[in-house]
């Protein structure tokens, strides 16, 4: 029978990546990949009028807003694509958008 | 530390390549935050397969599988019983697809893993269209929508049709849980999310996408375009479980569908009297929503 005959799940398990048939694997993470050259405007966080309310991370389609060990959300400039969600939720308005 | 209110573990990366602004990344960090570790996801073409996987990269912290375009629901029963082959009874499989993967051509699959009552999660990110491949119009494009193949011109005034109700067609399988969604409010995603890991059976997601290239909006305006959509009752927010309705955010009073449709330019052709038809068509759903709730 062959390794991908109609009766080769008997024989085989596949439990680590050698069991299995040759295939593609993706295996790099994609932050490898930095998305900062697609930004035209800049988010800018005014920590004065930050309330620390969490908005801008929850909200990131990018995962680009980060947590300090302060507690202040950090813009990550290599991922951040712009796209102002992060200042047009912001309720206290402490982000600006700033052109490059 | 920070007072959040969703939970803080990210198993969703950065640097994938999603158009600015896309929800459908959104669904996805929200759905795997409610999930886990434990979840196993497989994705058919859509542009989730572009967002997380130019290959060799992936942008999941847990496995993902490439399945065939109409193959998601087969591809899911098909995890869930290797896995049960292989006593990993903790993995959480997921399928997840968008509105053309999961109304149109996939509908079959998924029709066949809710009848065999497969234990697994499957979610629909619902952008209203085939986006990745350009904008053409989906069972699940919107009456009045603009995209490339239902023009607005002489002949045509954007989509002729209504939008399939893709939940009255799960419910009718009587699948263990069904709800829909909104990436405008996160932390009733989550609840849904994490309700789905109590049930044991098929469980089904309808999850809000909006799209900015697609829908022709400016990318800041993505969740208050999907606030807009629960608060108009365009999209309203609800469970079924045992086949039991509930609606999980009732307004006192819904905003005009107006508001919804004027923010967005696959709407921007439309008159005052197609607005007040997608109006009373919006209240009829809302309607048997809420006899259905009553039902109990
Ligand atoms: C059998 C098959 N037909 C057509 C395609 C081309 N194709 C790839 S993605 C896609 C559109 C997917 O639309 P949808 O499921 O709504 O997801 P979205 O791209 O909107 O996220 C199409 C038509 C394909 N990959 N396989
Ligand atoms: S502009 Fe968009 S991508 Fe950049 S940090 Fe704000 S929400 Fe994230
Ligand atoms: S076309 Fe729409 S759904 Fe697809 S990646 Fe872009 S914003 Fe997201």
């Amino acid at each position: 029978m062959s390794p991908h005959g109609h009766d080769a799940h008997k024989a085989t398990a596949y439990i680590t990546e050698q069991d299995l048939p040759e295939r593609p694997l993706a295996t790099v993470p994609s932050d490898v990949i930095k998305t900062a050259s697609w930004r035209t405007f800049l988010p800018v966080i005014h920590l004065e009028a930050c309330t620390k309310c969490y908005v801008c991370w929850k909200f990131c389609p990018d995962v680009a807003i980060g947590i300090d060990e302060a507690g202040w959300p950090v813009v990550r400039l290599d991922y951040c694509k712009g796209c102002g969600i992060c200042a047009e939720e912001c309720k206290p308005r402490a982000i600006d958008m700033v052109k490059e | 530390m920070a007072r959040l209110t969703i939970p803080a573990e990210e198993y969703m990366r950065s640097g994938h390549s999603a158009c600015p602004g896309c929800a459908a990344t959104l669904v996805m960090r929200y759905v795997l935050k409610g999930l886990g570790p434990n979840a196993i996801v497989t994705l058919p073409a859509c542009c989730w397969t572009v967002i997380g996987t130019p290959f060799p990269t992936t942008a999941l912290n847990v496995p993902i599988l490439d399945c065939a375009f109409e193959a998601t629901g087969a591809s899911v029963s098909g995890l869930r019983a290797a896995a049960d082959a292989l006593g990993l009874a903790d993995v959480i499989v997921v399928g997840f697809a968008g509105d053309g993967g999961t109304a149109d051509i996939g509908l079959q699959a998924l029709s066949g893993m809710l009848e065999r009552g497969t234990d697994a999660l499957y979610v629909m990110y619902d952008n209203e269209a085939y986006m990745n491949t350009g904008v053409q119009r989906s069972g699940a494009t919107p009456l009045g929508a603009w995209t490339t193949t239902t023009p607005v011109d002489a002949t045509s005034r954007g989509k002729g049709e209504g939008k399939k109700d893709v939940m009255a067609i799960v419910a009718a399988h009587r699948p263990a849980y069904a709800a829909t969604v909104n990436v405008a409010f996160p932390e009733d995603f989550l609840k849904r999310v994490e309700k789905t890991k109590t049930i044991r059976g098929p469980k089904f997601l309808h999850a809000f996408s909006p799209c900015p290239p697609g829908w022709r909006y400016p990318p800041e305006k993505t969740i208050a375009i999907g606030r807009l959509a629960t608060d108009t009752n365009s999209f309203p927010l609800y469970e079924i479980e045992g086949g039991k309705y509930r609606i999980t955010r009732k307004l006192g009073r819904a905003r005009p569908v107006a508001e919804y449709l004027k923010a967005q330019g696959r709407f921007s052709h439309l008159t005052d009297a197609e607005i007040a038809a997608i109006q009373s068509e919006v209240d009829g759903r809302w309607a048997r929503l809420l006899a259905l709730e009553t039902l109990g």
